[in-house]
């Protein structure tokens, strides 16, 4: 059962992901990304992470694509031209992408046998949460000291005159 | 009849046939319940929107009109299905499923009775009980706003577009006040699960209830109340329709069933703003004074309390609608960002104060 979602979750990953970059339609390519985020947080929950997975949906899907959508339609791009396809740019992205299916490949081949199987109780909110503001307290409060501050400097940034 | 009766032991003593069956008894009794509900409340919307405008309303069809969501379902089906010859049909055709599914599936962790004693078993009268349910609600509802979007941008008309583009700023806006009037609640039940939020507000309404004596989240209620009618779309805040501006807004090119599904969804959406409303402050479906009852007595009292209590702010939505002018749009968007949303993080800090000191 968890076998075969997780083909069906697979396929519809990746799909979405290729038409993703493929549409020439910004519009659809948006629709698409945020089908394939649906997807990825259904992986979430076959991992047993169900908090993680509903925040995927809540957070990505729900919220951050879309602004994204509710940009690509207020700039109202019409079709356009396969133009900028630079010849060190393809290149480079080919490496890097060979590069990285490469040491992701070889960390799954070597490790799977040591992944050990979830605990009891675990991806829960209350383990979650104990993780977060117990164990990694600092590192937690560092990271949202961070993001406020990335936030005023997007506010400042787009708001010359406050 | 006997195969039947032998079929039904054997659902019985194996955990998992009896746990599908169930889940699907109780999701074809919500969805059911849902669909009725919906045809119930255009019905009651459009005799209160006569009592209220001095008219009769629809009166013709059965007594008091109340077959009138029938004719009205066959004519939906009747009418011409026209799709604009510009739109994008694909996402044209989807979209209005893209709003009802959502809809459909955010009620299916709402807890619409106790637990329940039947055949041996426990039974918690809600469609899945999950552990971060609440979670599960407000997620699959954000996904709602796909529907509206995708209406707007495929219609291929500038009224529709306008309606779409005004629905996912809105939506986006108010859910964040709608999140955080909430946290409260969960800062004093210390859970997700509606089960357990509803359980712990049993006894005397004035001491247990979360919106009185069980949190005192009057401010959370009023905000989680006015962000709900933003996000429902309903007036005074349904920007994304305006017909005195937008015409009808995103679903202006729709006609037919589809027109329809939308209809349907935003009577979902009421009510299953209501209901988490409910769950949340208003004890869910604890009756709120001890009874002289056991067993199925009180177990169909306190459906009955639900129903009652949710009835109450489907009428409450529909007394809005025809009682308040629509705002206009940067007005509303000020009171989301300016208004509600401080308001429910003082709410947030005010009660993480109280909890943390007691």
């Amino acid at each position: 059962m968890a076998t075969l979602a997780f083909f069906v979750l697979a396929v519809l990953a990746i799909v979405s992901a290729v038409v993703v970059i493929t549409h020439r339609n910004p519009v659809i390519s948006a629709m698409a990304l945020a089908f394939n985020l649906v997807s990825i947080a259904g992986f979430y929950l076959l991992l047993q992470a169900q908090f993680i997975g509903l925040l995927q949906i809540l957070v990505y899907a729900g919220a951050i694509m879309v602004l994204i959508l509710f940009v690509v339609m207020l700039l109202n791009l019409r079709h356009e031209p396969a133009s900028h396809r630079g010849g060190l740019q393809r290149w480079l992205a080919i490496l890097l992408t060979a590069g990285l299916v490469y040491v992701l490949g070889r960390a799954i081949w070597t490790e799977h046998a040591a992944f050990p199987a979830a605990p009891a109780g675990f991806g829960t909110v209350e383990n979650v949460g104990q993780a977060l503001f117990r164990e990694n307290f600092y590192p937690f409060e560092v990271i949202s000291l961070l993001l406020v501050a990335a936030m005023v400097g997007a506010v400042l940034l787009a708001k010359r005159r406050l | 009849m006997e195969s039947l009766s032998g079929l039904w032991n054997r659902i019985l003593s194996d955990d998992a046939a009896f746990l599908a069956v169930k889940t699907l008894v109780l999701l074809l009794v919500t969805v059911g319940a849902l669909m009725g509900g919906v045809s119930v409340m255009t019905w009651v919307e459009r005799r209160l929107s006569g009592v209220m405008q001095f008219r009769l309303g629809p009166n013709r069809v059965g007594p008091f009109g109340l077959f009138q969501p029938i004719a009205d379902g066959i004519k939906f089906i009747m009418k011409e299905d026209i799709v604009p010859a510009d739109a994008h049909k694909p996402l044209f055709v989807l979209a209005p499923a893209m709003s009802l599914v959502p809809a459909l599936a955010a009620f299916s962790v709402i807890p619409f009775g106790p637990v329940v004693e039947a055949w041996g078993k426990k039974i918690g009268l809600v469609v899945i009980d999950l552990d971060g349910g609440l979670l599960y609600a407000f997620a699959i509802a954000s996904l709602g706003v796909y529907g509206i979007v995708m209406a707007g941008w495929s219609s291929r008309s500038k009224y529709s577009l306008m309606g779409g583009l005004r629905s996912s700023a809105q939506m986006v806006s108010y859910e964040l006040a709608l999140g955080i009037s909430v946290i409260g609640v969960l800062l004093v039940s210390g859970t997700l699960r509606p089960m357990e939020i509803v359980e712990r507000q049993a006894g005397w309404f004035w001491q247990s209830w979360n919106v009185f004596g069980g949190g005192w989240q009057i401010l959370g209620f009023l905000v989680f109340l006015i962000a709900g009618y933003a996000e429902t779309n309903r007036l005074p805040f349904d920007m994304p329709e305006a017909e005195s501006e937008l015409v009808a807004g995103y679903h202006t090119e729709y006609s037919s069933m589809k027109f329809a599904m939308f209809f349907m969804a935003e009577y979902i959406n009421m009510m299953t703003s209501s209901a988490l409303l409910v769950t949340l402050f208003l004890g869910g479906w604890q009756l709120g004074f001890p009874v002289p009852f056991t067993g199925w007595t009180l177990w169909v009292l306190q459906i009955l309390a639900f129903l009652v209590k949710i009835s109450f702010f489907l009428v409450l939505f529909v007394w809005v609608r025809w009682t308040l002018p629509r705002f206009r749009y940067d007005k509303v968007m000020a009171l989301g960002w300016k208004r509600l949303f401080p308001l429910a993080l003082a709410n947030v800090f005010v009660t993480a104060l109280v909890v943390a000191l007691r």
